[in-house]
């Protein structure tokens, strides 16, 4: 099951950030400013890798699960 | 220049190759092949303006597949798909190393438990089963004794894809708790690393530690000579340290700074994040400086035909 959150683009009042919903437990939380789609971030609620899947609105996804023939 | 990445993950090493692309002022065309479809004569993805692609997929069968189609459209890509195809499976690999004449670990490929226990036989234990696709040192099996043999042949049989029933087994190099990652671009090293661990896998996504490797020569000359043998390219090169001649009593291989090495592998989609932070080199603008000459040797090349059309014309 594909578990998303999204709010509209909200920079914080530290520029350097953007407010996203966890898409695992709801909460609000600060993704970088240059943070672009298809990136990877460590959620800093759970630590769940999540996905961002677009910037306008601001929306993260459980990022995909590790597949055997991931690597280099 | 336009220059596409293919990717289905933004992982740092991603990330810093973007933002070094960037600050050249480079177009960058991001191609998610989640989203893509390729055909025989086009794709959904804007590759048609791009004066080079670079692979950058996690996934080793999307990786083979996209750049296959990217490059039967006439668009230069890299890593290309003939180094992929041999650097994305480990018998490919190691038969292409030894074609070389690169010092590689002895390798026998098995299709049955039957053979494959053979083959563990015949090297003696302790030695090792990989699988012929995988990365990270997943699914590696360091196989101490019959007992340990037989139950994880019957595992990999039973349980697993029919690419777990080829048998890839390999001597053990008994290597001085490290190896050595070079990333090295047509076969000029960038920068190297050594990975070390207590435990016998020490690869960086296994937690083992990593501190800059300046490269002897005759490192430098097996990377390059890896490289080449694997159709070149931007390729992460692991080397093991061993010694010049094995101890016939013992079968020791010697170590740590003996000057002779065991090429056991070639990346085609090498990460970078690790060996950046690990060496003053700057790797990302190192890479991007690559991949400039590269699209511009693309462009003459290209140049180069449409003169040759004219004239024939």
């Amino acid at each position: 099951m594909t578990v998303r959150g999204g709010v509209s683009p909200t920079m914080t009042s530290d520029t350097d950030t953007l407010l996203a919903e966890d898409p695992i437990t709801g909460e609000e939380i600060e993704l970088p400013a240059d943070v672009e789609v298809g990136e990877i971030i460590d959620s800093p609620v759970t630590g769940t890798e999540l996905e961002v899947i677009s910037l306008d609105p601001v929306v993260l996804e459980e990022a995909p699960e590790l597949e055997e023939d991931w690597g280099e | 220049m336009q220059i596409g990445i293919l990717y289905s993950r933004i992982r740092k090493d991603e990330k810093l190759l973007l933002n070094e692309l960037r600050d050249r002022g480079h177009e960058v065309e991001k191609i998610d092949v989640r989203k893509e479809r390729f055909g025989l004569e086009s794709t959904t993805a804007a590759v048609d303006d791009l004066d080079i692609v670079v692979d950058r997929c996690l996934s080793t069968s999307r990786s083979l597949y996209a750049t296959r189609f990217i490059d039967s459209y006439g668009v230069p890509v890299v890593n290309g798909p003939e180094t992929g195809d041999v650097c994305a499976d480990k018998a490919k690999n190691s038969l292409a190393l030894a074609e070389a004449d690169i010092p590689t670990p002895a390798t026998e490929v098995a299709f049955t438990k039957e053979a494959a226990m053979e083959a563990i036989e015949g090297f003696g234990y302790p030695c090792v089963l990989k699988p012929v696709v995988g990365s990270w040192g997943r699914l590696m099996a360091k196989i101490d004794t019959r007992n340990a043999a037989e139950a994880i042949l019957e595992h990999k049989e039973t349980l697993g894809h029919y690419e777990h029933k080829v048998f890839y087994v390999q001597e053990f190099v008994d290597k001085p708790g490290r190896d050595v990652r070079a990333l090295a671009v047509d076969g000029e090293p960038v920068a190297a690393m050594t990975r070390a661990s207590d435990h016998w896998l020490t690869n960086a996504a296994k937690g083992g530690e990593t501190e800059a490797f300046e490269l002897d020569d005759r490192a430098r000359e097996l990377v390059e000579r890896a490289s080449d043998a694997v159709g070149g390219g931007m390729l992460g090169v692991d080397l093991m340290e061993v010694g010049v001649e094995p101890e016939a009593d013992t079968g020791e291989t010697g170590g740590e700074g003996s000057g002779e090495y065991t090429v056991h592998e070639v990346n085609h989609t090498v990460e970078f994040k690790a060996l950046d932070s690990a060496t003053d080199v700057d790797v990302p603008g190192r890479v991007v400086d690559w991949l400039e000459a590269r699209a511009a040797a693309a462009a003459d090349d290209d140049a180069a035909d449409d003169g040759g059309e004219e004239v024939t014309a």
